[in-house]
């Protein structure tokens, strides 16, 4: 014996119960309320397909809602809750909605909530709290979720009779064989039905498979049909709610097959009549399954309802286990049913129920055009058969109409994949048009429709089968229409005038059953989503305990405080050592790609919309790059490091984008240069020093004269070697040393030392971003933000006169020269102090002129100053605008000036 | 997700590459402003077998082009390129 809870009470199950068998097992029928109006429901099936019995497993981050009772196997300790009901199950006042029904029909929420947004939030609130189904869990998911992938020659869903043979049958011919069944044994309808066959032959199956090396999988749905015959498989580890034995609850496979064998089977009917929707209504298979695999009798006196053969079995089973049989209605005329010994009506309809304290009372049908009654606690319904082709149609297959069987089946696939068994060739029934009422006559039991709200929608102008299911909610939530999409189908065709398969289908999506979200993410959950990249010399930054930065994957220091200083005071003091001594800061992450062989100066006068050819040994410059459409996106310096070899620099941000442009500029626009350009970024660290102390700072450390502005030298530095390069970023004399990452080292402990005896700094991003702002240098996803052009930047001078870069020919669209374009200015505070990201405006209440990508205050003299975007800037110095953030509630007057604020004229840099 | 054959690793999963774009959406080098504009902005779109450039970024870093149906996904033709597989 198990143990379990249903709302609060405990019970007993048998080993191998579902969560439903053990309720009726304990004589409950009542498991939870309806979606909408908070009918009472029960059990109606005894698979995946359930749409009544929806229960929260589980408790805190393990909480799993919305679980089909049918589809769980009971555990000690299970711990289950109704859901969608206040103050509890048998008492509910929501099911006031029931009676007032007709007021919730179809498209109740867009006829009735008209008006302003506030209002809709209004009814919302109590919409939400009245009408759904279980809340989604708010802790976090202890358990583990795997991913693997796998290959497979040949993949078989579903192991029943079907499936297990063409699974042997492959198996034994020497292929690679996955088998998966979404039960936790195997056998299928063998399980219900299985009793003309030798008991063993499933397990003997089922040893021959993994014998001859096939893999069974059960507990595991075959969800997703996608692309080139991959297959997603879910697969539970533990149940629901479960403590998992090993940590992992689920695990998602990628299964890619060679062939696919889809024995899914099909799903059963049921049938349109009023109040078809209480706890003792119940699918005749299901019925059988209870008692026959479970052995639970769910009723004692049994109407069976059919229009098919099948029903019969259920008859047979519920008699062997001791339950009356009051009236096997078939819609059948005579002589169907005639030798079965039951007392069988025919061209017999069930009409509607009646039920008191939640339990079925007694059945009305029409037979032979009279109405007639019994008195009965069980009525098991079987309107057909509905082939599982949701895989098919997945994988973009097509469907014929089986008369026969009133079904669709699968056609033709344009992916590898064959369906066989009941899948296929679905057992013929007798097409039954619903004569009763149409206003409690359920179709969509998850989501309560009934006829009257397709006869509804039909009547209001909704043609296609695709605006009903939106209309109506149909089809939706966690069964997917599995019961309910043939009925409206129906419904459909029979107001259209025209056969079901003229009506046309809605679209089969993945996934077949709920998939639990966490099973999606996988490992990527929480901080695993994106990955981490660390500095070479993040130790020595971390036992500085700086604040930290993320920039694109990586995290910088952005200001290494001193004692209580903030980030702003800490930043200041850092860029102020810049200006009047001396700085250091790691420059690591830039991109950096090493450009060599005959035609690097011809690739890098592709790369780059500037000049590089006429660059001296030794010598650097300044450059940017354009896109196809002319546009400026990022921009570095360009080295000449020996005849034939160039080191280029760019932005961190822009690193991979950039790799990627090189690599397709290289390989794809010009596959005949003979050059190699190679990514560096990780494979130097970069170290910048910086300010009027910086050459002597760098002459100590390498004992020579150091390189002038923008030049190049090799060089050692504590016994490592070393690239200078004479570059500034900050607008004083400055060098950026280039190191193998892995000799970083002892390298900025030299720099360190060196910079310290001189009573200098380090710093962070923050006091570049100061330092960079008051000289006028770009930053790429600032200034440079996509829109910009080299005019607009006023880098147009420095463009490859001779052309032939990328974007030359998007740069020469006349749109791009035209008046009226944002241009980059410099904004100096008349008043207040500028806001970062600020509109400019002409006067209150006018349109932006442009906005403010950067601001920062004057290092040594103070003053808020700040960079942008201005309507026809370059025109404008002098002119006095608004800089106002409505957001942030800030604003300051400024004077448009040049966007330079710090030595003009580049004085700093000479020696 | 589909399944591409990459010219030198073989079968692997979509996954592994990143989309570029078609070829006719390629810009050349010398291509006129209005040749230019009109690979970046009005692009074919044909329902049926559309070239594609692809790359095998997490996987050998190759380009490729790879005709593929846009209606079925069927790939038709792979073909490498770069200097390596220059004629």
């Amino acid at each position: 014996m198990i143990n379990f809870s249903f709302d609060g009470k405990t019970y007993q199950a048998q080993q191998g119960d579902t969560l439903a068998a053990a309720l009726l097992r304990n004589g409950i029928g009542l498991v939870g309320r309806s979606f909408k109006y908070h009918r009472p429901r029960g059990i109606m099936t005894a698979g995946v397909e359930e749409p009544n019995a929806l229960v929260t497993i589980g408790d805190g981050g393990r909480t799993e809602p919305n679980t089909r009772a049918t589809d769980v196997f009971v555990y000690e300790g299970l711990v289950a809750k109704s859901q969608n009901r206040w103050p509890n199950l048998s008492f509910d006042i929501g099911a006031v909605f029931g009676l007032a029904a007709p007021a919730l029909s179809a498209g109740f929420y867009y006829k009735t909530f008209f008006g302003s947004a506030k209002r809709w939030m209004f009814y919302e609130y109590f919409i939400r709290k009245a009408a759904g189904l279980g809340n989604a869990p708010t802790k976090t998911d202890p358990d583990h979720f795997s991913q693997r992938a796998a290959f497979c020659d040949v993949l078989v869903v579903g192991a029943g009779p079907a499936g297990l043979s063409a699974a042997l049958e492959a198996a034994e011919a020497g292929k690679r064989v996955i088998l998966v069944e979404q039960d936790n044994i195997l056998g299928a309808s063998l399980i219900r039905d299985g009793q003309d066959l030798d008991g063993a032959w499933v397990e003997a199956t089922q040893a021959r498979i993994r014998a001859a090396g096939g893999r069974i999988l059960t507990r595991t749905t075959a969800s997703g049909y996608w692309e080139h015959d991959l297959v997603t498989l879910t697969q539970r580890i533990a149940e629901p709610g479960q403590i998992p034995l090993h940590g992992v609850a689920q695990r998602l496979w990628h299964v890619r097959a060679g062939q696919v064998i889809l024995a899914t089977g099909s799903i059963e009917r049921p049938m349109a009549f009023a109040h078809n929707d209480r706890p003792g209504v119940m699918l005749s298979q299901a019925v059988r399954t209870y008692v026959r695999r479970f052995g639970v009798v769910p009723g004692k006196r049994v109407v069976i309802a059919t229009n098919n053969d099948d029903a019969y079995k259920t008859a047979y089973a519920l008699k062997a286990a001791g339950a009356e049989i009051v009236a096997v209605l078939d819609a059948r005329p005579a002589p169907a049913g005639a030798d079965s010994g039951l007392p069988v009506y025919n061209n017999a309809v069930p009409l509607s129920t009646k039920g008191a304290r939640h339990c079925l009372k007694s059945v009305t049908a029409l037979v032979y055009g009279l109405t007639k009654s019994w008195d009965a606690d069980l009525i098991a319904v079987s309107g057909g058969f509905t082939p599982v082709v949701h895989l098919h149609m997945q994988a973009g297959g097509t469907l014929d109409w089986n008369d026969a069987a009133q079904a669709f089946v699968p056609a033709t696939s344009r992916q590898n994949v064959t369906t066989i068994g009941g899948a296929a060739n679905p057992e013929p029934v007798f097409n039954v048009v619903p004569v009763s009422k149409p206003k409690k006559s359920f179709i969509d039991f998850q989501n309560d429709v009934t006829l009257s709200d397709v006869d509804l929608a039909w009547a209001e102008g909704y043609r296609s089968v695709e605006h009903l299911k939106r209309y109506t909610t149909l089809g939706m939530a966690t069964d997917q229409g599995k019961l309910s999409n043939m009925a409206a189908l129906g419904r459909l065709a029979e107001k259209q005038g025209v056969a079901i398969p003229e009506a046309g289908l809605t679209t089969f999506r993945p996934p077949y059953t709920p998939v639990t979200m966490g099973l999606l993410a996988g490992a990527g959950a929480k901080d695993a989503g994106a990955h981490v990249r660390r500095l070479a010399l993040y130790d020595v930054h971390a036992a500085k305990n700086p604040i930290w930065q993320p920039l694109g994957y990586w995290f910088r220091p952005r200001a290494y405080p001193v004692g209580s200083e903030s980030l702003a005071q800490a930043a200041m003091r850092e860029a102020k050592a810049v200006r009047s001594n001396v700085g250091m800061t790691d420059v690591s992450t830039l991109a950096k790609f090493e450009v060599s062989g005959p035609d690097a100066a011809a690739f890098l006068e592709i790369i780059c919309a500037t000049t590089v050819g006429k660059l001296a040994v030794g010598r650097g410059r300044y450059t940017f790059m354009l896109r196809e459409d002319g546009f400026v996106f990022d921009d570095g310096t360009v080295w000449r490091l020996d005849e034939n070899r160039y080191l280029l620099t760019s932005s961190t941000g822009g690193a991979d984008r950039m790799a990627t442009h090189i690599s397709y500029v290289r390989q794809y626009l010009c596959p005949h240069l003979r050059v190699s350009a190679v990514n560096v970024q990780e494979h130097y660290a970069g170290i910048a020093v910086a300010g009027p102390q910086a050459k002597a700072t760098l002459a100590a450390l390498i004992g020579e004269e150091p390189p002038r502005h923008m030049s190049t030298v090799p060089a050692m530095i504590a016994g490592v070697p070393v690239i200078i390069l004479a570059a500034s970023y900050s607008g004083e004399r400055a060098f950026e040393i280039y190191v193998e990452a892995s000799h970083a080292g002892p390298v900025w402990a030299a720099c360190e030392a060196e910079v310290s005896a001189r009573g200098g700094a380090l710093y962070g991003l923050e006091a570049m971003e100061f330092l960079r702002i008051e000289k006028g240098h770009l930053v790429v996803g600032g200034e440079v933000d996509g829109r910009m052009t080299p005019h607009d930047l006023a880098l147009d001078k420095m463009l490859n006169k001779a052309g032939g870069y990328v974007g030359a020919s998007g740069l020469s669209r006349p749109a791009l020269s035209e008046a009226g374009r944002r241009q980059l200015v410099g904004l100096e505070a008349i008043e207040g102090d500028i806001p970062e990201g600020a509109m400019l405006i002409t006067g209150e209440g006018a349109s932006p002129h442009g906005h403010v990508s950067a601001a920062a205050f004057r290092i040594l003299e103070g003053g808020s100053v700040a960079l942008g975007q201005l309507t026809d800037g370059f025109a404008r110095h002098g002119e006095e605008l608004i800089a106002t953030s409505p957001t942030r509630g800030q604003m300051a007057r400024v004077r448009v000036v040049a966007p330079h604020f710090y030595d003009t004229a580049g004085e700093r840099y000479r020696d | 997700m589909m399944q591409f054959t990459c010219p030198h690793c073989g079968p692997r999963d979509q996954a592994e590459f990143i989309y570029e774009r078609t070829v006719d959406a390629v810009v050349s080098l010398d291509a006129a402003p209005e040749e230019a504009m009109k690979s970046l902005f009005t692009r074919n779109n044909p329902r049926g077998v559309d070239e594609e450039i692809w790359r095998h970024t997490y996987g050998c870093r190759a380009w490729m082009v790879i005709a593929r149906n846009r209606v079925t996904n069927e790939i038709s033709a792979t073909r490498a390129v770069g200097p390596e597989a220059l004629p």
